[in-house]
């Protein structure tokens, strides 16, 4: 094809074209110029003017500030046996973004590791919560020393696939410590809304927070500060560099009073059944046991629970969840006998000579109404003070109560911590009642009557007390009126934490001595002593009162047959003593749930004195067995590491 | 013998040797200038492609061989007469808007156009050909008429580029139909288009700018526009490589950051920084300095362009090479200035730099019709 050629053209037309064309050509190259400046001068605006601007954006581009978690404080026992450690662990984690097809991804990796189904499910499951662009979602959790090292050598065979390493935060044995020491474990949204702008620096490292019991109270010691590192990142997110590094100051360690054999040995002595057990150090406040059963391993928490366990836990009639110590409020029953016995002889209402006679029932004059002794037939003539300890007869009480009024009572249990928080160090806890007509008045709305004064005199009623308050009360007893604040904390890092008299009771020597030596007699009275069974058997003197709390009201006229009671439905057992008799060094308060007989947990608590006051064989090759718990934490906090070797060797407190 | 040495001595040598390497040069139809340029042009490229790619061998590899497939490209068109290109233009031409009707049918194509044709063996973009087809043929339609053109021819001059600017368009393809109406544009211009109708055109064109916003672009089309204003509002989405790509260039500062020591490009934050946005990362590690030195290489190849086209007596020959020179101006400051944030970003690649096959085969091909112009023999058709 062409088009024609046209003849017109001549030389000057060859000529006027050139010269238009030439124009045209110098136009076209002034615009060139000038859009090129323009270039130029945006360029120029970019790389020179605005410079500082944009190697700044430039650097907020590819430099992050990571937060460094620090490492949480240990917790050790008196002796030094690690309670709470840091383990390593080792996660796999896939980062879905990096990943085409996961399942695909998932079959090929089982031809390395073992998958579970449940791995699957909870990693899908993951998948869909919300989450930051490429962070890593968990597959499996714990891999073992075999699994990691496969997984290193065939790392190149996969994308998207990380080995993360962690801490995680490990109870060796820990049933035995939960109620104490809680757990910790991971942050949930309630929490984290929660959350201060400072709290949110703190935590910034760090997915799990105490939960319950120490890890909850010493939290903020616990936690340590944070460090920093500024990473330099990819477009994706994926770490290149570390450019810097603030280190994170770990948390303090926590020792504690409680002494992790005595626990053991309070625990496995209620052989299952469920009750609390509470030791005191009388000297310091101490808490050296505190065992409430049933009980249940924390380590289940830290990593977070499965629903089917968790339910499980908190639906069982048993209540493992529950702090029988501090949260559960049971009727004192005649355990509070000895302190009412000082409210007599303080008050001057009754001398270590007064005498009742007791025919198995009470009455108040111009009453009709009958009040019964737990005893047939009721312990006869000439009980005296001491009587009415060492065989726990009611009517004594009854008459003393009634004499003495609600308002004594109630002043004289409030100095001993009856109806108040003791202040324990842990959370949760609950107060109990020690009532007063004035507090009848505010919460039932009704007035004191006399009826409820001899209620209250043998702890039922509306009496109610946690084990914790017993074991503080019958301290406060031991060392003749000093209350002192219980603790499990003795040192947060290497600083004692501080001894608190919360009040003093100042009454005379003699009425201690007396009510102490009646108590002396409640196990060592032979036949009459009501703790005499175990008192007998036991190697020191032992002063304490048993006492029975009644879990369903009786008729007035109805006999307790113990038989025809469903077992839930028997009385709970207690006992509240200290040993030695003449220089206390120990309290303890044991309930036995329904466990009707008090000289069972009489027989508890004469195992927990033994195990403190008596030198063991058994108790020093439970040491042993322990020093490989406090080598394995050598390796996972080198701040302790010196002192967990250095642990001295058992003590014998005689 | 004596004769050729007399001759010879009356010679100036300096002389001697220039006319016999020029000859040299005519004979295998190269502008050494022109291509000394471009080899400098495709050094740099390499240079900064190996940077950009992520060091990557098999990229320098792949890009090195499309550049002896473009130079060969060039080689060989620029042996051919203009006479033969001339004839040959409008079935090259018709050829290319064939094929252009055939994408429409039974392209393939990524991200909602559809671009390409595939032959089995490999992709290939038809509307690439007119990039050469569409300046070629105005050109050898005005040669053979009476200028400045005439309204009738000016008219037939705008369907010829219009048609395949369309078809291009419609894929939808916004850079490349820029890229060929700006081609047949040009070559209305360098013939002599009276004024009047320029600025009366121009008057047009803004005048219908909003009936195109309303009706002609598509919605990614408008988004990118809309995102050049304010790439901010949309900073994840398809702000994301404006701002990524300001930065770098603004982070490179006075000299940059150093060969393969871009922390933009080197990190990923700068999407498609081997393709369209090289010069970003040419921007962020060799500095203002960089840009400037290849602002001048580019400033040069334009005006070595220029010459060839004012030194040409050939109509053809002239208003061809003039358009071309042009167009290449048109790839470079759409690139710089998309990715400098001044323009939307509408996929033109920065010019014998940027990774890619197509568009460095189409720009050889059309170097190689300079070469031919600037080596034709000097007479008039």
């Amino acid at each position: 094809m062409n088009w024609q050629k046209s003849d017109l053209h001549t030389f000057t037309d060859a000529r006027k074209q050139t010269r238009s064309f030439v124009s045209r050509v110098i136009f076209a190259i002034l615009i060139v110029f000038i859009l090129m400046g323009v270039i130029i001068g945006r360029f120029y605006t970019l790389q020179i003017e605005q410079f500082d601007d944009f190697i700044t954006q430039s650097d907020e581009n590819r430099i992050q500030v990571r937060p460094v978690a620090p490492n949480r404080g240990l917790i050790f026992d008196a002796d030094n046996t690690i309670l709470a450690l840091n383990a390593p662990s080792f996660t796999l984690s896939i980062i879905p973004e990096r990943v085409k097809d996961n399942d695909a991804l998932i079959a090929q990796l089982q031809q390395y590791i073992e998958l579970k189904p449940h791995h699957i499910e909870r990693f899908k499951r993951n998948l869909k919560l919300p989450r930051k662009p490429y962070q890593s979602t968990p597959l499996k959790l714990h891999l073992s020393e075999q699994e990691i090292a496969i997984l290193a050598v065939n790392e190149y065979r996969f994308t998207g696939v990380e080995v993360e390493a962690t801490l995680k935060r490990e109870y060796p044995d820990g049933k035995y410590f939960v109620h104490a020491l809680g757990y910790v474990g991971r942050i949930n949204l309630r929490e984290l809304n929660g959350f201060t702008q400072e709290q949110v620096e703190q935590y910034g490292g760090t997915n799990s927070i105490g939960k319950t019991g120490l890890e909850r109270s010493y939290e903020a010691q616990l936690l340590g500060e944070p460090g920093s590192e500024h990473i330099e990142t990819n477009a994706r997110g994926r770490v290149l560099k570390v450019l810097t590094r603030v280190a994170p100051a770990p948390g303090k360690d926590l020792r504690l009073f409680l002494d992790s054999h005595l626990q053991r040995v309070a625990q496995d002595a209620l052989k299952g059944r469920r009750g609390a057990v509470v030791a005191i150090d009388i000297e310091t406040g101490g808490v050296q046991a505190i065992v409430s059963n049933p009980s249940y391993d924390p380590n289940l928490f830290v990593t977070g629970i499965s629903y089917k366990n968790y339910n499980a836990l908190r639906d069982s009639w048993e209540k493992p969840l529950f702090n029988r110590t501090i949260q559960a409020q049971y009727p004192a029953g005649s355990t509070l006998k000895p302190m009412l016995g000082l409210v007599g002889l303080s008050e001057g209402i009754v001398t270590k000579k007064t005498t009742v006679y007791d025919p198995g029932f009470f009455q108040v004059p111009g009453d009709e109404r009958l009040y019964r002794e737990w005893k047939k037939g009721g312990h006869g003539s000439g009980v005296n003070l001491r009587k009415a300890i060492v065989e726990s007869c009611d009517i004594y009480f009854y008459d003393l109560a009634f004499k003495a009024g609600a308002k004594k009572m109630h002043d004289v249990g409030e100095f001993f911590g009856l109806g108040l928080k003791t202040g324990l160090d842990i959370p949760s806890e609950r107060s109990g009642i020690w009532p007063s007509p004035a507090w009848k008045k505010q919460r039932k709305g009704r007035p004191w009557f006399t009826g409820d004064s001899i209620n209250m005199s043998i702890g039922q009623g509306y009496v109610l007390v946690t084990p914790l308050q017993l074991a503080v009360m019958t301290a406060t007893m031991a060392n003749k009126g000093e209350l002192i604040q219980p603790r499990l904390v003795s040192h947060i890092g290497d600083v004692p934490t501080v001894k608190k008299i919360l009040n003093t009771i100042e009454l005379p020597d003699k009425y201690w001595e007396h009510v102490h030596e009646a108590m002396e007699g409640v196990l060592h009275d032979a036949y009459s002593g009501t703790a005499w069974s175990v008192g007998r058997k036991a190697k020191y003197r032992i002063a304490g009162k048993t006492g029975t709390a009644q879990v369903v009201g009786i008729a007035q006229d109805g006999e307790y047959e113990s038989e025809k009671l469903s077992e839930r439905n028997r009385d709970h057992a207690l006992f509240v003593g200290f040993a030695p008799a003449d220089d206390p060094k120990i309290a303890v308060a044991v309930i036995l749930e329904n466990g009707e007989s008090s000289g069972k947990a009489a027989a508890v608590a004469k195992t927990v004195m033994d195990a403190r006051l008596l030198p063991s064989v058994d108790a020093s090759t439970d040491r042993n067995s322990n020093s490989n718990i406090n080598n394995a934490s050598a390796i996972t906090a080198n701040s302790s590491s010196e002192k967990v070797l250095n642990t001295p060797h058992r003590h014998a407190h005689l | 013998m004596k004769t050729n040495e007399d001759f010879v001595r009356s010679m100036p040598d300096s002389a001697h040797h220039f006319g016999k390497a020029r000859g040299m040069w005519q004979r295998i139809h190269i502008d050494p200038i022109l291509l000394l340029m471009l080899f400098a042009l495709c050094a740099v490229g390499l240079y900064i492609l190996y940077s950009a790619g992520g060091e990557s061998q098999r990229l320098i590899k792949r890009q090195g061989l499309v550049m002896v497939v473009g130079f060969t490209a060039m080689f060989t068109i620029a042996q051919c007469s203009l006479h033969v290109i001339k004839r040959w233009a409008p079935w090259f031409y018709l050829g290319g808007v064939i094929l252009l009707v055939l994408v429409m049918f039974f392209g393939v194509g990524a991200k909602g156009a559809q671009r390409w044709l595939s032959l089995g063996f490999m992709r290939f973009q038809p509307s690439e050909i007119l990039k050469v087809g569409v300046p070629i043929t105005v050109a050898a339609f005005f040669a053979g008429r009476a200028l400045p053109p005439k309204f009738k021819d000016i008219v037939i001059a705008l369907t010829i580029v219009a048609v395949p600017f369309v078809l291009i368009l419609r894929q939808p393809d916004l850079g490349t139909s820029i890229l060929v109406a700006a081609s047949g544009l040009f070559v209305l211009f360098l013939a002599g288009v009276s004024w009047r109708y320029i600025i009366g055109a121009v008057g047009i064109l803004l005048a219908s700018l909003w009936p195109i916003w309303q009706y002609v672009l598509q919605d990614y089309q408008k988004t990118r526009i809309l995102t050049l204003f304010n790439p901010e509002a949309d900073k994840w989405g398809a702000g994301w490589n404006t701002i990524q790509a300001k930065i770098a260039i603004g982070s490179g500062g006075l000299d940059g950051k150093g060969w393969l020591e871009g922390t933009q490009s080197q990190l990923d934050f700068l999407p498609e920084s081997h393709t369209d946005f090289i010069i970003a990362v040419l921007a962020e590690e060799l500095g203002f300095i960089g840009v400037v030195l290849l602002c001048l290489l580019y400033i040069g190849i334009i005006l070595r362009g220029m010459l060839i086209a004012v030194r040409s007596q050939n109509t053809f020959g002239r208003l061809m090479a003039g358009s071309i020179t042009l167009t290449f101006f048109v790839y470079l400051f759409v690139n710089m200035g998309m990715v400098s944030g001044m323009l939307p970003v509408v996929g033109v690649p920065l010019p014998l730099v940027s990774y890619g096959g197509t568009s460095m085969v189409t720009l050889m091909m059309g170097f190689g019709l300079l070469m031919a112009v600037a080596t034709e023999k000097k007479k008039t058709m």
